[in-house]
């Protein structure tokens, strides 16, 4: 047997054991998600014992070095770890923004220190991160941002205000983009720094959104001490740093799987003739079109990982991916609520579970703004691959 | 498996687009049409293909092939996607080697495939009987008479047909209309009694016929095949055309675009390149991106089919996103060539041509994610 066949046998033995059963069933929202953090309430036991026997092999950041937490796999055994969870259905033990947008970018641009500090407490899913990168008058144009840091020393003094702020009201600490000098251009003078959310200084506020749920805050700065050490990379040069991490943030929102596949929800909702096609053939040509277009891009993302380089750094790739995934998503919550019918617009209630379908129908809608929106992800792929002048 | 190609698909990649830019640009093709050239393709050119072995991709070793199987066959299909090269490539190299591979006895392989895989005989496939690919809907009357066979009907939108050495072609032996079951396949030397070809001219300026056969008599030893189970044994080798032909659907794309951004950088209006315009930037990325996705569905069917065992969801997939894609990226290149693009004149128009042609042939759009839904148990 090969080494990659003995991985695949051993880690399909370790998942059978320790991936309890109820870990096995699809998530049905948000709230089956596993955050971690300080504050982080476990749905069950069950999803606990998950995140720390996943934790322990630092499986729930598999390719990280293990000096960092991480399982120290290379690609190829990433991808079978990754296809023995699938073939059980486990679940994701962690999900974070620690995961897929700090941690790629300390881990390129981190001092050795920073590393030791941060990255493993990310892969216990002991502390929750948030962003702080959009403002109210730098959304789409994110380098006109103003939040300001005061030169002390040996700490800054930040003020500010940022917005979107996705979960900042849970997180623990904030990867946050301030302006150190104004002196330059827009892009010179931003450095990206690190501090804790119960910073004296710090409030949250949420913003309830269109599906009737706050997943985004407003987060404001009011002489919050930052210090020197918690700088990533060097000061005013964090433009790099930024873009870097948001092409990891585009490639992660592009990526959001496909959950249950419409097929059976049709059949099951609509019934289908004695040729077992869907009785309802409108509805069925506009899904097998979606479903064309979401599988063929589902081997888009296994391709771009494939032709990705060490470090999984794609570029303006991850821009066409961004774009391409979350009309995707879009477009298939629209079909499931069509499918739905009446019942798929139903907001309160045990039927609906209060309004699930409504909800995370709207909740899609973010998906082509947040993480720059899909116009801008146009720009980027015309300017940087298509080379088109600006 | 890694899905990119390995070192000997990036070679045999390079070799293609080369040799088909120097030996056969477009250029060609508009001077076999203008010409209104008899042969359809330029022989010397598809005897280099043949040195070059490019006609044997499909073909094993033994049989005088290359065996660089359906990747291999696919990398060239996209290569002449981009130039318009004109050759029975598809006919005879893709299609009926595919097809003779599934179905054929040894003795038939060793007789037809090394003349294939050397260029010195075009075989093609007579499948479908009316506008739409239907191929259980096949008509065509093979009736048993001694020792062998009386064919009896038509056949439409046979790639090089007036061209062709010989027919693989799809007959009705028992069954009626309509059944999956009932059909065999026939090889039929071109020139017997009974059989007439016409050449068809259609808008790619390419080779097509539609062949009559009036009681065209065969022996036993012409079925190709089981009889009554030639559905069954040749689907799998349709899906490697169908895979072959989304590839050169993508390379059609994908040259599409290409052109279309390097006019974008050129064409000045309001005292500007038009590429510095949002409204044309976004267009030319969305297209990019349908692209890149198509590449993907190509890529995984072709593995697949290679893989061995069922692609038709594979098959159907790429096909139908490869006829969506290339629907697009013709439609937008001319558009954004603006009044250029309606020209005769400038090449952007051959594409749209050749494309729609591929797009209907052994199944277009409709037809594909029919399939793939129908596969996918809906």
């Amino acid at each position: 047997m090969t080494d990659l066949e003995n991985f695949r046998s051993e880690t399909r033995a370790w998942l059978e054991e320790n991936c309890p059963a109820s870990m096995r069933t699809p998530i049905r929202g948000d709230k089956d998600m596993c955050w971690g953090g300080r504050n982080f309430e476990f749905v069950s036991e069950d999803q606990k014992a998950w995140m720390e026997r996943m934790a322990s092999r630092g499986w729930t950041v598999p390719t990280w070095p293990k000096e960092y937490g991480g399982g120290g796999l290379n690609k190829d055994e990433a991808k079978i770890l990754a296809a023995e969870m699938r073939r059980i259905k486990a679940r994701s033990p962690l999900t974070s923004f620690g995961i897929w947008m700090l941690g790629p970018a300390l881990l390129k641009f981190g001092t050795h220190e920073q590393k030791l500090e941060h990255l493993p407490k990310i892969a216990r899913g002991e502390i929750r991160w948030c962003q702080g990168y959009s403002e109210p008058n730098a959304g789409s144009d994110l380098a006109s941002l103003a939040t300001k840091a005061e030169d002390k020393g040996d700490h800054w003094i930040v003020n500010g205000q940022k917005v979107w702020t996705s979960y900042a009201d849970q997180a623990d600490w904030i990867f946050c983009l301030v302006r150190t000098d104004n002196s330059g251009t827009k892009h010179h003078g931003i450095s990206f720094v690190l501090f804790d959310m119960e910073s004296e200084g710090v409030s949250t506020k949420p913003i309830k959104l269109i599906s009737g749920y706050s997943p985004f805050c407003e987060t404001f700065f009011d002489d919050v001490k930052v210090f020197k050490s918690n700088l990533v990379g060097e000061e005013n040069a964090g433009w790099t740093i930024a873009k870097y991490l948001l092409t990891h943030e585009r490639t992660g929102i592009s990526d959001m799987g496909m959950p249950t596949p419409l097929n059976m929800l049709a059949k099951d909702k609509l019934g289908t003739g004695e040729d077992g096609k869907l009785a309802e053939t409108m509805l069925r040509h506009q899904i097998a079109d979606h479903e064309i277009d979401a599988a063929a891009f589902v081997f888009t993302l296994e391709r771009a990982k494939d032709e990705a380089k060490a470090g999984g750094d794609m570029g303006a790739f991850s821009s066409m991916l961004k774009y391409y995934g979350t009309e995707i998503n879009k477009q298939r919550h629209e079909l499931i609520v069509k499918t739905n019918g009446s019942d798929g617009l139903e907001w309160e209630g045990q039927y609906s579970n209060d309004g699930d379908i409504a909800r995370s129908w709207l909740r899609t809608k973010a998906n082509s703004i947040e993480g720059g929106t899909s116009e801008i992800q146009l720009n980027i792929v015309s300017k940087r691959i298509l080379d088109l002048p600006t | 498996m890694a899905l990119v190609f390995n070192e000997e698909q990036q070679l045999l990649k390079e070799s293609a687009d080369g040799f088909f830019a120097e030996k056969a640009p477009i250029s060609q093709l508009r001077e076999l049409r203008d010409s209104g050239n008899e042969t359809g393709f330029s022989t010397e050119l598809w005897s280099e293909m043949a040195e070059m072995g490019f006609a044997g991709l499909l073909v094993d070793e033994d049989n005088g092939g290359t065996d660089f199987g359906v990747m291999g066959a696919g990398i060239v299909a996209e290569a002449m996607g981009k130039t318009l090269s004109a050759s029975p490539y598809l006919a005879s190299a893709v299609v009926s080697a595919a097809v003779l591979k599934a179905a054929a006895s040894d003795a038939q392989k060793a007789e037809l495939l090394p003349a294939i895989a050397a260029g010195e005989k075009i075989v093609t496939l007579a499948i479908d009987e009316s506008a739409h690919h239907r191929p259980e809907n096949t008509a065509l009357k093979a009736t048993a008479d001694g020792d062998g066979y009386v064919l009896s009907g038509m056949k439409t939108f046979v790639c090089d047909g007036h061209v062709a050495d010989a027919f693989l072609v799809l007959a009705r032996t028992s069954g009626e209309k309509g059944d999956a079951s009932g059909l065999s396949l026939f090889l039929v030397e071109k020139g017997g009694a009974g059989l007439i070809v016409d050449r068809t001219i259609m808008a790619d300026s390419r080779n097509w016929a539609k062949i009559t056969f009036e009681g065209v008599r065969v022996d036993a030893g012409a079925l190709v095949g089981p009889l009554d189970g030639a559905f069954d044994a040749i689907e799998p080798a349709l899906d490697q055309a169908r895979i072959i032909v989304a590839a050169e659907l993508l390379g059609i794309a994908q040259e599409c675009l290409d052109r279309t951004v390097e006019y974008l950088r050129e064409r000045k209006q309001f005292g500007v390149v038009i590429g510095t315009f949002q409204g044309l930037q976004h267009r030319a990325a969305h297209l990019f991106s349908e692209i890149e996705v198509t590449r993907s569905a190509v890529l995984k069917a072709m593995q697949m089919a290679d893989a061995g065992g069922d692609v038709r969801w594979f098959a159907s997939l790429a096909k139908a996103k490869a006829c969506k894609t290339a629907e697009l990226a013709t439609n937008e290149a001319i558009q954004m060539h603006g009044g250029i693009g309606m020209t005769d004149e400038f090449d952007i128009g051959f594409f749209i041509k050749r494309a729609r042609i591929l797009q209907s042939l052994f199944g277009d759009f409709n037809y594909h994610a029919d399939r793939f839904a129908s596969c996918s148990s809906y």
